[in-house]
């Protein structure tokens, strides 16, 4: 006889399902094309955002050098360095700026502003002398801003665990529909291609949502959002972090849910409340995203706390220590989500024809 | 030498295999027999250790089968079973790892054993688009691709047509003469009476026979007879100690109570009229099998 083969480790097996999963995947053109529209999205979000902020850019002045020290500490417009009056007034001529700032000994001020029909309502409010204000309750963030970044969290979350949920889902059953299940579990343990389907759905959705991070964080950077970006970056790496583990959770009961049904068409009956734990965090932090108490909730609740804590990092509203104690207690219902989606999956992968029973997938 | 001794298994109270126990030899092919719902299936899939059995005992060369073991067992489901969407090669390649094989190795052996099955012009195409028969022997090659001690094959020539038929039969063969132990089933009673040195006939969960194919032939032969003559056999139903059992013009099957009366009737016959063949019958399968499932 020859036996040239060792039977593969565990983690072998493992892998080689996996890469499996990955690699069909990638030659989906479904996948491709949905992975490409949505990188394509974020991107636009993240340029129009950058144009958004364009358009608020100050109000071009030429100043010649004498005026320098006179507009250094005002706000909100944009110097253009002329030599000389007469270029400065040239410059105003051309439309090249709205405005111009020369030194005048004349001026009791000390300067002059030339323009060329009207001269720039903002330009000369911000010139005024105002008295200092002072806001007793400052608004943190933006309210139009806090809105966009809910519905980014929230849709990236909806969109990668519904798409990678349901892969998953749909691969499980393909193998117990074509019997090819049968062949793969006399080859290796249930568990290792339990493991591997898991972990291939994983890495392929993990780098989804790192590729998403990197086009925002670059696209921001290159934009010059780099405001939003110092607010945002903290919660877009823990975002990340939360979602590897809300992942795995949801994808270990995603395979569980389907082996119990033997065909395509049955999988929505196992998998609806899945589905439903997936567009919850969705509705919910769009519509409470001003709401501390709900997005409190949200935070520590391990389906809704990918988005939820991220949330509540961005808006300054978590301690510290507040999203370790909540990734604690993601990792512990991820153990336990895997623990009994073995358990259902070993108990259900090979029985086919009717629904199995909940009951009877978790019997030992 | 693969054994199963006091296989029992019940599905939800209804008993699906009752102390079933036989042996598939190494170097030889074994021929599973039985009716729609038998237990074959149930059997196999015990022996690969994809089903849990209630009782009993599947030993390998005495010691129970392990599940590593099993990984140098071979599989052909009786749903056929590959992943639609995969390439031909690709998908043997893979199973071929899941056995152990490193890629080089995987690959060489995959290539070779598809081009014998004849699939060679069809390696980089996708299961699905291929017939159902050369489907078929996809999934022989998936069964076959880690050389596999033990080989299970579920019905391995359904759906073949009768050149396919004898391509996977050669493979089978020449898988025993490496020293496999290749046990399949098959409703094609007349290739499985070709194919197989040992039979099992199994019934409603319970063996009926175990055997040698030769063996179990000699024990179920009766004295019975077929004569093609050219005169009227007519005159046989007068002879004593013969019971005709089809007769039509010089064409007669009869069993006889003896030797003598055998050669009392080939007297007879050649002295009525020509006689083209006067010979004994052996029983096939399909009145074995009739036999013993009863």
């Amino acid at each position: 006889m020859s036996t040239g083969n060792q039977a593969p480790s565990f983690a072998q097996s493992t892998w080689l399902v996996a890469e499996r999963e990955i690699g069909s995947k990638l030659r989906s053109k479904a996948f491709l094309i949905s992975s490409v529209i949505l990188f394509l999205g974020s991107l636009a979000l993240v340029i129009w955002g950058g144009f958004q902020a364009q358009s608020n850019e100050g109000i071009p002045v030429a100043v010649t050098s004498d005026a320098a020290h006179y507009v250094a500490e005002i706000p909100g417009i944009d110097v253009t360095d002329a030599s000389d009056r007469a270029d400065a007034e040239a410059l105003v001529e051309s439309g090249e700026v709205d405005a111009a700032i020369v030194g005048d000994s004349s001026s009791p001020l000390g300067f002059v502003v030339i323009a060329e029909s009207s001269a720039p309502t903002q330009l000369m409010l911000s010139l005024a002398q105002l008295p200092p204000v002072e806001i007793l309750n400052p608004d943190p963030t933006d309210e139009a801003l806090r809105y966009l970044v809910a519905i980014g969290f929230g849709i990236v979350f909806l969109l990668a665990a519904s798409l990678f949920g349901g892969t998953i889902a749909q691969s499980v059953v393909e193998e117990k529909q074509t019997r090819v299940v049968e062949l793969l579990i006399s080859a290796i343990p249930t568990r290792a291609l339990l493991a591997g389907k898991v972990i291939g759905n994983t890495v392929l959705a993990m780098a989804q949502i790192l590729v998403l991070a990197a086009i925002s964080i670059v696209g921001l950077t290159v934009t010059g959002q780099t405001e939003i970006l110092q607010g945002l970056g903290g919660p877009i790496v823990w975002f990340a972090i939360f979602f590897f583990f809300g992942f795995i959770l949801l994808a270990s009961l995603f395979a569980a849910a389907a082996a119990m049904v033997s065909r395509q068409e049955d999988i929505g009956s196992t998998t609806t409340p899945l589905t439903m734990l997936i567009m919850a965090p969705y509705f919910l932090v769009i519509f409470f995203n001003d709401n501390p108490v709900v997005l409190g909730i949200m935070s520590y609740v391990p389906f809704s706390a990918p988005v939820g804590m991220p949330m509540r990092l961005f808006l300054g509203e978590a301690q510290w220590w507040e999203p370790l104690l909540s990734l604690a207690i993601l990792i512990a219902t991820c153990a336990a989500a895997i623990y009994l989606g073995a358990r259902i999956y070993e108990n259900s992968i090979l029985r086919m024809g009717a629904r199995v029973k909940l009951s009877e997938a978790l019997r030992s | 030498m693969l054994t199963l001794e006091g296989i029992t298994k019940s599905y939800s109270g209804r008993r699906v295999l009752d102390d079933v126990a036989f042996d598939v030899r190494p170097g030889r092919l074994t021929g599973f027999v039985g009716g729609n719902g038998a237990g074959k299936t149930t059997t196999m899939r015990i022996v690969l250790g994809v089903l849990a059995k209630d009782a009993g005992r599947v030993t390998l060369d005495g010691t129970e089968v392990t599940a590593s073991d099993r990984r140098r067992f071979g599989y052909m489901p009786e749903e056929r079973g590959l992943y639609p969407k995969m390439k031909v090669l690709e998908h043997i390649i893979y199973l071929a790892r899941l056995h152990g094989f490193s890629k080089t190795d995987a690959s060489a052996r995959a290539t070779e054993l598809l081009e014998r099955l004849g699939l060679g012009e069809r390696l980089g195409d996708n299961v699905e688009t291929l017939s159902l028969g050369n489907q078929q022997r996809a999934q022989i090659a998936a069964a076959l691709v880690h050389d596999p001690e033990v080989l299970i094959l579920d019905e391995p020539f359904s759906g073949l047509d009768p050149l396919a038929v004898d391509v996977v039969a050669g493979v089978l063969q020449d898988r025993a003469k490496a020293g496999s132990a290749v046990l399949f089933s098959s409703h094609q009673l007349d290739v499985v009476e070709r194919l197989c040195d040992d039979l099992v006939i199994i019934a409603g969960g319970t063996i009926r026979a175990v055997g040698s194919r030769d063996a179990l032939r000699a024990e179920h032969s009766t004295r019975r007879f077929e004569l093609v003559s050219s005169g009227d056999a007519g005159w046989l139903r007068g002879e004593a100690g013969v019971e005709v059992l089809e007769f039509d013009g010089g064409y007669a099957v009869f069993d006889v109570d003896g030797d003598e009366t055998a050669q009392r009737v080939l007297r007879r016959a050649v002295a009525q009229g020509d006689v083209a063949s006067f010979a004994p019958q052996h029983p096939t399968l399909a009145q074995i099998f009739k036999e013993v499932i009863q």
